[in-house]
């Protein structure tokens, strides 16, 4: 039986997730078919698809299929696998594919697997491992169901643009039905982010936890983050205290990053914390507690008091930027 | 504006997570229990949304007895009703968990004669994370869902709820119809500490308890496991102000400074 994909796609461009869940999908036919799926008019996609070894492309069309609405999307999803009876479906773990998977599961009374790390089919059922609490826990399970609904954690990977041309592809195009009076949530509003660095993004990320103490005593990470191209992140403690938005904290209710350099300014690195900066290639912790477990699991640290090692810090950067200007060093 | 809010009773976790003997469990025995950070901020939304429109805020749970507690402390922070589907020990499955929910809903509804204008989930939960529950009682319920959602926006007399919630590319609004459900996440708002009196009142405060039937479904866990963690050394570069210099070589070394 055919295994199913779900191609999410932005004007054409294919987040690496997907093709990432399109791989597992193939491995997981194990010689039947890779029938992806996508919402909406074909960008183009065909030669991409059939290059990863898909066969079937399903184009979901319908009137209320333009603009992305999570119940018209999973109900639409329902209507297809009730159709077409594939063993399973892979998807991303992305938001919207967790989104659309779940609205699928519900519609179809089907259980669902989120948040994979490694499926095999085994005759009968799933036998998968699912990350939990961003991966530092890994749950074992079976998944046993007529159609097997899954989606996969996303790892590192390039996204894919669309190329038109022949593809060899097979296309169907599945009209669901859907009432005019279908009950949804509508997308009314899309403003898009300003290009700059972002947290999740950025090469060098200095984060400061309880040990700041202040919204003021940011100034001198927002400084060190400046003067290295990066972003200021935080962890929990600064945002429920109110020293820095929400959107700056890392961690398992905030972002992840995956930066060349985390540098974690009086941070304990609490399991919830560190799941979102494990991702860092390199770590270097300050904090005054040479046991803290960010200090012990970093690559460096300084034991210290933020307050003194930031500000040394960035004169220490300025001192050799002047020198290397032929300016005489500001006297410390 | 009658709100509910589903919370769920999950283990807190420390630096490191320490598992049950029987690799079933997370152990609980120094860590205490809690709910997750998104349904706390889906408690405060909830109370806030009452306090401004009218309208009263009943939290609830499916698990072990001891979720009393969590409805406890919700309650203290200034919800109104608490109620508990009391499932016994051990993990629900998802679909199982959403079951039971449902029918606690139509308890509620259908016998107890209340009514839900805004039913709110956290994204997802702290310890499972299935990203699903909401979802599915939601879809059960027949009510618009989105998850993820950072901003919330009544409007009483057109009947609408708008929902804004950021994504990769920037933010997006979502206009449901009420009644509506949303799952919401942290940063939403930021949750007060309860207040003495608050704590008091839910000390004294009857907590309504109901028996469901349900069965398991196609998911099941047969096991926890830690990932094996492989950790270099630390390498200390000072202490203080002295090690700036040492800090600066290993950023130019790194290419970022
Ligand atoms: C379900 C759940 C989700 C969560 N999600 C997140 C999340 O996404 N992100 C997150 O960050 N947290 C999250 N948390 C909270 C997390 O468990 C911790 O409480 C939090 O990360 C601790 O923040 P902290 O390290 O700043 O504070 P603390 O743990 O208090 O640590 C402060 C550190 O600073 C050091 N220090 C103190 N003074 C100084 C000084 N002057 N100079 C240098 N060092 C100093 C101390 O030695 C200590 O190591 C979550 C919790 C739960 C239950
Ligand atoms: N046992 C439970 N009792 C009440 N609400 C729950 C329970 N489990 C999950 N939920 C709700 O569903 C949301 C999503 O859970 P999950 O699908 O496990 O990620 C949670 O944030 C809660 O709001």
């Amino acid at each position: 039986m055919s295994v199913f994909t779900i191609i999410e796609h932005d004007d054409g461009v294919v987040p690496a997730a997907c093709l990432q869940a399109l791989t597992i999908a193939g491995e997981l036919a194990a010689g039947d078919t890779v029938e992806a799926v996508v919402f909406g008019p074909d960008p183009g996609l065909g030669s991409v698809l059939a290059a990863n070894g898909v066969t079937t492309l399903h184009v979901v069309d319908h009137e209320l299929v333009t603009d992305y609405s999570p119940e018209i999307y999973g109900e639409s999803l329902a209507q297809l696998l009730k159709q077409a009876g594939p063993a399973g479906v892979v998807a991303a773990g992305t938001d919207r594919g967790n989104e659309i998977m779940a609205q699928a599961a519900a519609r179809s009374r089907l259980p669902l697997a989120t948040n994979c790390v490694a499926v095999t089919a085994d005759p009968g059922a799933w036998t998968l491992t699912r990350a939990r609490v961003g991966g530092l826990l890994l749950e074992d399970a079976e998944l046993t169901a007529s159609t097997k609904l899954v989606t996969v954690v996303p790892g590192p990977g390039d996204d894919v643009s669309a190329s038109p041309g022949a593809s060899g592809l097979l296309t169907q195009t599945f009209v669901p039905d859907l009432a005019a009076d279908f009950v949804h949530s509508r997308l009314v509003e899309r403003t898009e982010r300003g290009s700059g660095v972002t947290l999740a993004t950025a090469r060098v990320v200095v984060s400061g936890g309880r040990g700041v103490g202040s919204s003021e005593g940011f100034a001198p990470l927002e400084e060190l983050a400046d003067l290295l191209g990066g972003a200021v992140g935080c962890s929990r403690v600064a945002t429920s205290n109110g020293w820095r938005p929400h959107s700056d904290q890392v961690g398992q209710t905030g972002t992840k990053v995956s930066p060349e350099l985390y540098i974690a300014c009086g941070i304990s690195g609490a399991t919830q914390h560190w799941v979102g900066c494990m991702g860092a290639k390199t770590i270097l912790a300050i904090n005054t507690d040479p046991e803290a477990p960010m200090v012990t699991r970093a690559t460096y640290a300084v034991t210290g008091d933020v307050h003194e090692v930031v500000p040394a810090v960035v004169a220490e950067i300025r001192r050799r930027a002047d020198i290397r200007a032929g300016r005489r060093p500001a006297l410390a | 504006m009658n709100v509910l809010v589903c919370v769920k009773r999950v283990p807190g976790t420390g630096s490191t997570i320490l598992l049950t003997d029987d690799g079933m469990d997370v152990d609980t025995r120094h860590l205490g229990f809690t709910i997750g950070p998104h349904e706390e901020c889906a408690v405060e939304e909830a109370i806030r949304i009452a306090a401004d429109h009218g309208g009263q805020v009943t939290v609830l749970t499916v698990g072990p007895a001891e979720a009393a507690e969590q409805l406890r402390d919700a309650l203290s922070m200034g919800a109104d009703h608490a109620v508990l589907v009391d499932t016994g020990p051990g993990e629900l499955d998802p679909e199982a968990t959403a079951d039971a929910l449902v029918q606690a809903v139509r308890q509620l509804q259908d016998e107890a004669g209340a009514r839900f204008d805004l039913v709110l989930f956290g994204n997802e939960s702290a310890d499972a994370g299935h990203y699903q529950v909401g979802v599915r009682v939601a879809c059960e319920l027949g009510l618009p869902m989105v998850g993820g959602v950072k901003g919330v926006e009544l409007d009483t007399d057109a009947g609408t709820v708008r929902w804004r919630r950021p994504v990769a590319a920037g933010v997006e609004v979502y206009e449901s119809s009420l009644p509506a459900a949303a799952g919401v996440a942290e940063g939403l708002n930021l949750p007060r500490y309860p207040s003495m009196r608050g704590r008091l009142r839910a000390m004294k405060a009857v907590i309504t308890t109901l028996h469901v039937d349900v069965a398991p479904s196609g998911l099941r866990k047969t096991g926890l496991r830690r990932p094996a963690e492989e950790r270099p050394a630390t390498v200390v570069l000072g202490s203080g102000a002295d090690s700036a210099g040492a800090v600066v070589d290993v950023l130019e070394e790194l290419g970022v400074a």
